[in-house]
């Protein structure tokens, strides 16, 4: 019986096609890939839990930090910074923003310049106070003084996306006509 | 500023938040790192790779024996080659409001990293990552693949 085995996975083995590692997540989530092949499928869910493809379906096998260095070093090196988003806050009614979010918009300029082909995606909020029209002007306006001040200080205006989205998402629910200024933000997703 | 032309900014405004976001809706990402020889093939043709450049949906990249590249994509996945890859983008549709969308793409050779974004977090059926042999359905996060060795 173990021979029969061990000759099934040696046959197993005579024909790698790849493998598949997961690794573990950077911010700590669950994390998992399904690897389905002709021969099955095997779920990985466990860091540096791995399959080898082989012409049987994937085989369960487990790998490491250094296997995966090994292997992987060159891609690994070469993955891209990860998104990192910002929220700044509003005066309510108002394309201002509160005295804290003027400091904090320095750090968000710090971020966009390590980057060496930073894109920007800006989306601006409101709470709400005032009809949805006018919330959705004052939303891209909000977002609009992101952009200005983001080419003011150098950045590709052709690297910045800007998005109103008015009273539509909030970060606290309310109900109509109620000032939040939670809800008073640009986010900015820096790519 | 009196109430008029302040409802005329309003609409003017809102008219310019449909335009402006628009345009960055063919590009599905963007090559972000490079290193020795790479090249995006598009459309039958071969285009040399450049940091900064802006990928669009069936590019299929190829790197080098000493070529790297890394790209991020418009729902913030990030996906990265080693040497000796072929690595298509078959299908990239992304709605940046729902974060709905259809994320395919293949190994034919190569190592590949990646980093899922909110497609895959949105819909654990929503991104599938293909090699010559298997079909990964991607739940999250962060794996590596190679194919064809």
């Amino acid at each position: 019986m173990l021979g029969l085995l061990a000759a099934l996975l040696a046959g197993c083995a005579s024909k790698p096609q790849g493998s598949v590692v997961l690794l573990p997540d950077a911010q700590g989530r669950d994390t998992a890939v399904r690897v389905r092949q002709d021969g099955g499928e095997l779920l990985l869910d466990k860091p540096y839990a791995a399959a080898l493809l082989t012409d049987q379906g994937p085989r369960p096998t487990t790998s490491s930090a250094e296997q995966v260095q090994a292997q992987f070093g060159a891609a690994l090196a070469a993955r891209p910074a990860p998104p990192q988003q910002f929220t700044l806050y509003f005066i309510e009614g108002k394309d201002e923003f509160t005295d804290e979010s003027k400091r904090a918009f320095d750090g968000v300029f710090v971020e966009i310049t390590r980057r060496p082909v930073p894109d920007v995606l800006v989306i601006g909020h409101t709470d709400r106070v005032g009809s949805d029209a006018f919330n959705d002007a004052l939303s891209r306006q909000r977002a609009e003084v992101v952009r200005r001040a983001l080419v003011a200080r150098g950045l590709a205006a052709d690297s910045i996306v800007v998005v109103g989205r008015g009273e539509r998402e909030p970060i606290v629910t309310t109900a109509d006509g109620v000032a939040e200024a939670r809800n008073r933000r640009v986010e900015i997703l820096v790519r | 500023m009196n109430i008029l032309s302040q409802a005329l900014r309003a609409v003017l405004a809102a008219a310019l938040a449909v335009a402006l976001a628009l345009p960055a809706a063919a590009d599905i990402g963007q090559v972000k790192t490079r290193k020795g020889q790479v090249s995006v093939e598009r459309k039958g043709q071969l285009l040399p790779a450049e940091v900064g450049m802006p990928l669009e949906a069936s590019d299929t990249l190829k790197t080098g024996a000493d070529g790297s590249v890394g790209i991020t994509m418009r729902d913030n996945s990030l996906l990265s080659a080693g040497p000796n890859s072929i690595l298509s983008l078959e299908r990239f549709e992304f709605d940046a409001t729902t974060s709905q969308g259809r994320f395919d793409a293949q190994l034919q050779r190569g190592t590949l990293a990646v980093v899922s974004g909110r497609i895959a977090k949105q819909s654990p059926q929503a991104m599938t990552l293909r090699t010559p042999s298997a079909q990964l359905g991607v739940r999250g996060t962060d794996f590596v693949v190679s194919a064809g060795e």
